[in-house]
């Protein structure tokens, strides 16, 4: 049954993974860069007008994935639909693609704020985006595999003979 | 008060926890524009976004899951409901109603507010005072009803539609809250700038995250499977 039902909602799963990771990740970042750590500054004096506009989007747009994303997995659950290693997949992909986004784009890019001031910033930088493409690669790898599994790619063409 | 005694005798009982939510949400509105924090927001800006945190968006919405416009509708008379729902159901309150209208109206007013001179010249002028007092309290929840359905709502929207808004609105507030963090007002101090801005931040986030949840169970409930209904959608797509 739970094979069966999975198939339907194939991209659901990665779906709502995505969401989760890519709320969970900004989540992380407030909670512990910003509020724990104080490594990250609320506002940086070299923050762009871009910056500014990519940052309230982004952190908006997480807030909702994170709790959007829990109630798409509610429903995959009560649906008997839920496929776990697919879903965490998508977990990892949106982690790392937000965390990636968040160190390049926001971070140099945009001169958001740093990770950490007064210190040499090389490290810390290197240590988040390189984290950040493994999570990226690590979800990728798990939601080949599956598609791999899934067999006919995940899509159903509804106008095949099988 | 009134309406829930008086309807009480003719239907089934008006659920207590909406008077209850009714009432907080009302005291919240009256506690942000009289009494001692009224006072301290003249002086202290973090006061007066507390203040308008509670007035533009914690008293919309437990004002709006009070359901009020479902109580005054069984309460009135029948000729007087239908016209009310007339009124409802017109063009200019499909227009205003829309979530892009009242995200608009709700957060391009702050924008006007806190990004030109209107916050000074507000302190000046009772009358600016009084009416943007008004206007944020009526667009705060005039965007919380255009976001979660709670009363009966003539003119729908799909969630993703109103998803969509949502977040725009949200980065909106965020976005603003940065601005007055890093260019603060005619008049305010930056260190008070600072803390009032953070504050609008969080504060936000926070009655967000309960709009957000509410819009998402909502959806988790209409979703719900029925029997066989999933299948035979699926095989007709």
């Amino acid at each position: 049954m739970a094979n069966g039902a999975r198939k339907p909602y194939y991209a659901r799963n990665l779906w709502s993974g995505v969401l989760f990771g890519l709320g969970l990740v900004a989540f992380f970042d407030e909670a512990v860069f910003h509020q724990l750590l104080n490594w990250h500054h609320f506002y940086d004096k070299s923050t762009t007008r871009m910056g500014l506009v990519s940052d309230g989007f982004f952190h908006a747009f997480s807030w909702f994935a994170t709790i959007g994303g829990l109630f798409m997995y509610a429903d995959l659950r009560r649906r008997q639909a839920l496929w776990k290693t697919r879903w965490l997949g998508g977990v990892l992909l949106g982690m790392g693609f937000f965390q990636l986004y968040d160190g390049t784009v926001q971070h140099k890019l945009l001169q958001l704020h740093q990770i950490r001031y007064n210190v040499n910033i090389l490290p810390y930088d290197l240590v988040w985006n390189i984290t950040a493409i493994l999570m990226f690669i690590a979800g990728s790898v798990i939601l080949f595999k599956t598609r791999r599994q899934a067999g006919t790619g995940g899509v159903t063409n509804p106008l095949s003979n099988e | 008060m009134g309406a829930v005694f008086l309807s009480n005798g003719r239907h089934r009982r008006w659920p207590f926890y909406r008077s209850v939510l009714w009432g907080i949400g009302t005291s919240f509105a009256i506690l942000s524009v009289a009494g001692p924090l009224a006072e301290r927001a003249h002086v202290d800006f973090t006061a007066h976004m507390l203040g308008h945190l509670f007035l533009g968006m914690l008293a919309p919405l437990l004002m709006a899951l009070a359901a009020p416009m479902t109580l005054l509708l069984r309460t009135l008379p029948v000729k007087n409901a239908r016209r009310l729902t007339k009124l409802l159901r017109s063009k200019p309150v499909r227009v205003l109603s829309n979530p892009i209208t009242a995200t608009i109206l709700n957060i391009g007013g702050l924008w006007l507010l806190y990004a030109t001179d209107l916050y000074m010249l507000m302190h000046h002028s009772l009358i600016l005072h009084v009416f943007i007092h008004i206007h944020v309290f009526l667009a705060g929840y005039l965007f919380t009803i255009s976001i979660l359905y709670i009363d009966p709502t003539p003119h729908r929207h799909s969630y993703l539609y109103r998803g969509i808004v949502l977040v725009t609105a949200v980065a909106g507030h965020g976005i603003l809250s940065k601005y007055i963090y890093a260019n603060p007002p005619a008049g305010i101090a930056a260190d008070q700038a600072q803390a009032g801005g953070k504050l609008m931040y969080y504060g936000g986030d926070m009655i967000d995250a309960v709009i957000i949840f509410l819009l998402c169970l909502h959806w988790y409930q209409a979703a719900r499977p029925r029997k066989n209904a999933a299948q035979v959608t699926w095989q007709n797509r």
